[in-house]
C-alpha cells in the first residue's frame, strides 16, 4: 500500500520515538536486571505509578505542568535555530521573583495578586533567556554554553537570597522565604488533586503552538530557525526574531517557577532546584520541538518522574533511576533520527508526463 | 589577624587553590581540546566527569589502591565518550544535543551506582608537598600539589608538541578544519573524530578522578556543579591550545577556590555569590573574546559550536 509522503512523515514522527521510548525501557530493564532486581517488575510499577489508577494519574499530570513550561523554554527558541538548555535557571528566578514581589509591596490577596506574582515570574524568566539570545545575536557567544553558565549563577543568586537578605527566621531546618498569603496561593481544579497550572501549561502550549504554525511571526520565526541566509534575502527582522522567541521561551520557564511556588511549595526554598528544567529539555527533544506534541511527552515525563518514587520505595533502587531511564530515553531517541527517512520503503517516483497534447495534435492531423 | 594578614591568607589560599581546584579544570578542557580539534564537541564531558569521578572513588574504595581507581576513572570516561563518538557519528545527530543527553546519562549512572559510595572513605591520591621548606603552615598547605597535576601539564607538554609535530597530531587537525581533505587523503574522519572523543573522555576521566579522590575527596552528588561545561567554555578561551589551557584552568582554579578561602578567614556572607564567580567569569571572558562578525582565530573549521 502506498502511503503519501505527508502520511509517511507523520508515521514516522511518532514511531520513531515510540520506538526510541521501546528500546530505552528495554535497556533500563537490562539495567535494572544487571542490579539484581526483576526488570518486570520495575516496569509494571512505572507503569502503575505514572498511570495505573486516578491517583497516579493525578500526580503525573501535576507533575507534567512544569515540564510542559519548560520544554517550551527549548522548543520555542530551537525553532527560531538556537538550542538554548538553561531553563532551569530561568526557572528558579521566576519562582523567586514570584515569591519575592510581597517584599516589596503587599500584593492585593485575590486573583489579580496572584496574576501579577505570575507576571513577574514570567519577565524575570523572560529577560534572563532574552539574554541569552541578545549575546548570541551581538556577541556571538554559543547559546547552549551561555544558557547554561548563566543556570549556574541563577541557582546560586536563589541560594544568596533565600538563605541570606530573603529568609524567612522562622524557616528553621530548611532556609525559606516568606510563604505566601492564602489568597495569592494557586488552588486545585475542583474535585481533583491538580492545580491549576496544569490549565496555564496546556493552554502555553496550545497558543504557543496556534502562534508558531498560523500566524505571520511564528513562520517567520521558522525560517530564520530553518535557514538563517533565507531569512537575511527576504528581509527578515533575524536578530527581533531570535531575541523574541528566547524570550518567550524564557516567560514560559519563569512562569512554570512561578506556579511551582504559588501552588505547590508556597514559597521559594531549594526544592524548586529539582531538575525540572533539565527535563524539560529532554521533553522538547523528544516532542521535535513541536508545542503541540510537548503536552503529551510531559505527561508521560511527569509519569516516570511519579512512578520514581514508587520505584525507589517498592523496589529500593536508588532515586536516580528516573535520571537512567531519562538518558538512556535521551540518547536513543537522538540516534532514531539516523533511521529517519528510511523506516518506509521510498515511493515509486510518479511516472512523468508524457507528451499528451502533441499526440492529440497530430491525430487531429491525420 | 589584621586586615593584611587576611589578605595574604586568602591571596595565598587562592593561589594554591589554583592548583588544587584548577587541576580537573586542565584535564577535563584538555580532553575537550582533543574531541573539538578533531570537529566534534563534547558536552557530555560534564556527565563523564561525574561518571568517573563515582567510578574512580568506587575503584579506590573496592582495591584500596588509589590508581586502580584513578585508571578506572579514565577507562569510565573514555567508555562514556565512545558512546558519543559513536551515536554522533550516525548521520543527522546532533552531537550537541547528543552531549545534553550524555550529561543527563552521566549523571543518572553516577548518582545510581554511587549511592553506597557517599559515607566511605577511599584511598586519596598522594601530594607533592612542594612546601616543605616554608614555616608558614598556610603556604605549606598550599603548595601541596595533587600527583594529577603534574601529570596534567606533561599532557598539556605532549599535546601541545603532539598536535604540532606528529602524523597523528595533523590528521586529527585535519579531520577538524576540513573533512573533505582528510577524506579525499583516505582517512576515516568518523573513526579519527571517534578515537579523538574516547581519548579526550579518558583524560577528562582524570579530572574526575581527582574530584573525587583528591579534593573535595569524597563522593558526592553535588560533586562537579558544571566545572565539565566549564572546561567547554575555557577551551574557546584557550583558542584550542593546550598551553593557554593550563594557564586558563589555573585562572579558574583561582576563581573557584575564592569562596573556600573567604569563608576560612571568616568572611561567610555572599558564599553563595563568590561560589558564582567561575561561571560569571567564564560569561565574562566569552562575552569579550566571542564576536559575530569573525570566527575564532585558531578555531577548527569544522567545529560547529564557534560558527
Amino acid at each position: 500500500m502506498a502511503l503519501s509522503t505527508r502520511t509517511q512523515e507523520t508515521l514516522e514522527a511518532i514511531a520513531l520515538p515510540v520506538l526510541a521510548m521501546t528500546g530505552a525501557l528495554l535497556l533500563f530493564g537490562a539495567f535494572i536486571w544487571a542490579g539484581g532486581k526483576s526488570p518486570v517488575d520495575a516496569w509494571a510499577l512505572l507503569f502503575k505509578g505514572a498511570f495505573g489508577d486516578w491517583f497516579s494519574w493525578q500526580n503525573s499530570l501535576q507533575r507534567a505542568a512544569p515540564l510542559m513550561l519548560t520544554a517550551l523554554c527549548v522548543a520555542i527558541p530551537a525553532r527560531a535555530g538556537l538550542i538554548v538548555i538553561g531553563g532551569e535557571g530561568a526557572l528558579v528566578l521566576g519562582g523567586l521573583a514570584c515569591a519575592g514581589l510581597p517584599y516589596l509591596f503587599a500584593p492585593p490577596a485575590n486573583a489579580f495578586g496572584t496574576a501579577m506574582l505570575l507576571l513577574a515570574a514570567a519577565l524575570t524568566g523572560a529577560v534572563w533567556i532574552a539574554l541569552v539570545g541578545a549575546l548570541r545575536q551581538w556577541r556571538g557567544v554559543n547559546e547552549t554554553i551561555s544558557s547554561l553558565l548563566l543556570a549556574y549563577t541563577a541557582v546560586a543568586l536563589f541560594k544568596h537570597f533565600v538563605e541570606g537578605p530573603m529568609r524567612d527566621p522562622a524557616s528553621l531546618n530548611k532556609p525559606s522565604t516568606r510563604t505566601l498569603g492564602d489568597g495569592l496561593l494557586i488552588g486545585g481544579i475542583a474535585g481533583t488533586d491538580i492545580h491549576w497550572g496544569l490549565v496555564f501549561g496546556i493552554a502555553a502550549c496550545v497558543l504557543l503552538g496556534l502562534w508558531l504554525f498560523f500566524t505571520t511571526s511564528g513562520f517567520a520565526t521558522r525560517i530564520v530557525g530553518g535557514n538563517t541566509r533565507a531569512a537575511l534575502l527576504v528581509g527578515l527582522p533575524g536578530a527581533r526574531l531570535m531575541v523574541g522567541a528566547c524570550a518567550i521561551g524564557g516567560a514560559c520557564a519563569g512562569l512554570a517557577g512561578g506556579i511551582e511556588v504559588a501552588a505547590v511549595h508556597t514559597n521559594a526554598n531549594a526544592s524548586l532546584i529539582a531538575g525540572l528544567g533539565y527535563t524539560g529539555i529532554l521533553v522538547s527533544f523528544v516532542a521535535r520541538h513541536n508545542p503541540w506534541a510537548v503536552i503529551p511527552v510531559a505527561v508521560l515525563f511527569g509519569g516516570f518522574g511519579a512512578a520514581g518514587s514508587l520505584l525507589q520505595r517498592r523496589m529500593d533502587v536508588p532515586d536516580a533511576s528516573v535520571m537512567v531511564l531519562q538518558g538512556f530515553a535521551f540518547l536513543l531517541i537522538l540516534a532514531s533520527e539516523a533511521l529517519r527517512g528510511k523506516l518506509f520503503a521510498p515511493r515509486a517516483p510518479k511516472p512523468a508526463p508524457t507528451a499528451q497534447p502533441t499526440r492529440v495534435v497530430t491525430e487531429a492531423a491525420t | 589577624m589584621s586586615t593584611t594578614e587576611i589578605f595574604l591568607n586568602v591571596l595565598i589560599a587562592v593561589l594554591g587553590g589554583a592548583i588544587r581546584v584548577g587541576t580537573p579544570f586542565l584535564l577535563v578542557s584538555l580532553g575537550e581540546c582533543i574531541t573539538e580539534k578533531s570537529g566534534r564537541i563534547n558536552l557530555g564531558l560534564e556527565g563523564v566527569l561525574v561518571f568517573s569521578a563515582m567510578a574512580g572513588f568506587g575503584g579506590a574504595y573496592l582495591s584500596g589502591n588509589v590508581w586502580v581507581g584513578v585508571l578506572l576513572a579514565g577507562g569510565c570516561g573514555a567508555l562514556l565518550s565512545l558512546l558519543h563518538g559513536l551515536v554522533c557519528s550516525l548521520p543527522r545527530v546532533n552531537d550537541i544535543a547528543t552531549g545534553i543527553a550524555l550529561m543527563l546519562l552521566g549523571s543518572g549512572l553516577a548518582f545510581y551506582l554511587g549511592k553506597p559510595l557517599i559515607q566511605p572513605q577511599a584511598p586519596q591520591i598522594p601530594s607533592l608537598d612542594l612546601g616543605a621548606w616554608s614555616g608558614s603552615p598556610q603556604i605549606r598547605s598550599a603548595l601541596q600539589i595533587n600527583m594529577l597535576f603534574p601529570i596534567g601539564v606533561a599532557l598539556a607538554a605532549l599535546l601541545a608538541w603532539g598536535f604540532k609535530a606528529t602524523r597523528f597530531g595533523l590528521v586529527l587537525r585535519m579531520a577538524g578544519d576540513s573533512s573533505d581533505a582528510a577524506r579525499a587523503l583516505g582517512y576515516s574522519v568518523n573513526g579519527i573524530r571517534i578515537a579523538a572523543t574516547c581519548a579526550g573522555g579518558f583524560i577528562a576521566g582524570l579530572g574526575g578522578a581527582s574530584l573525587s579522590l583528591y579534593y573535595p575527596g569524597s563522593w558526592n552528588e553535588g560533586l562537579s556543579s558544571g566545572q565539565g561545561l566549564i572546561a567547554v567554555a575555557l577551551v574557546i578561551f584557550a583558542r584550542w591550545s593546550p598551553w593557554r589551557c593550563l594557564g586558563a584552568a589555573l585562572l579558574f582554579g583561582g576563581a573557584g577556590a575564592l569562596g573556600p578561602a573567604l569563608q576560612s578567614v571568616g568572611i561567610s556572607s555572599g558564599y553563595y555569590l563568590f561560589n558564582a564567580v567561575p561561571y560569571v567569569l567564564t560569561l565574562a571572558i566569552l562575552i569579550w573574546t566571542c564576536s559575530p562578525t569573525r570566527s575564532l582565530k585558531g578555531a577548527p573549521m569544522e567545529l560547529g559550536v564557534t560558527r
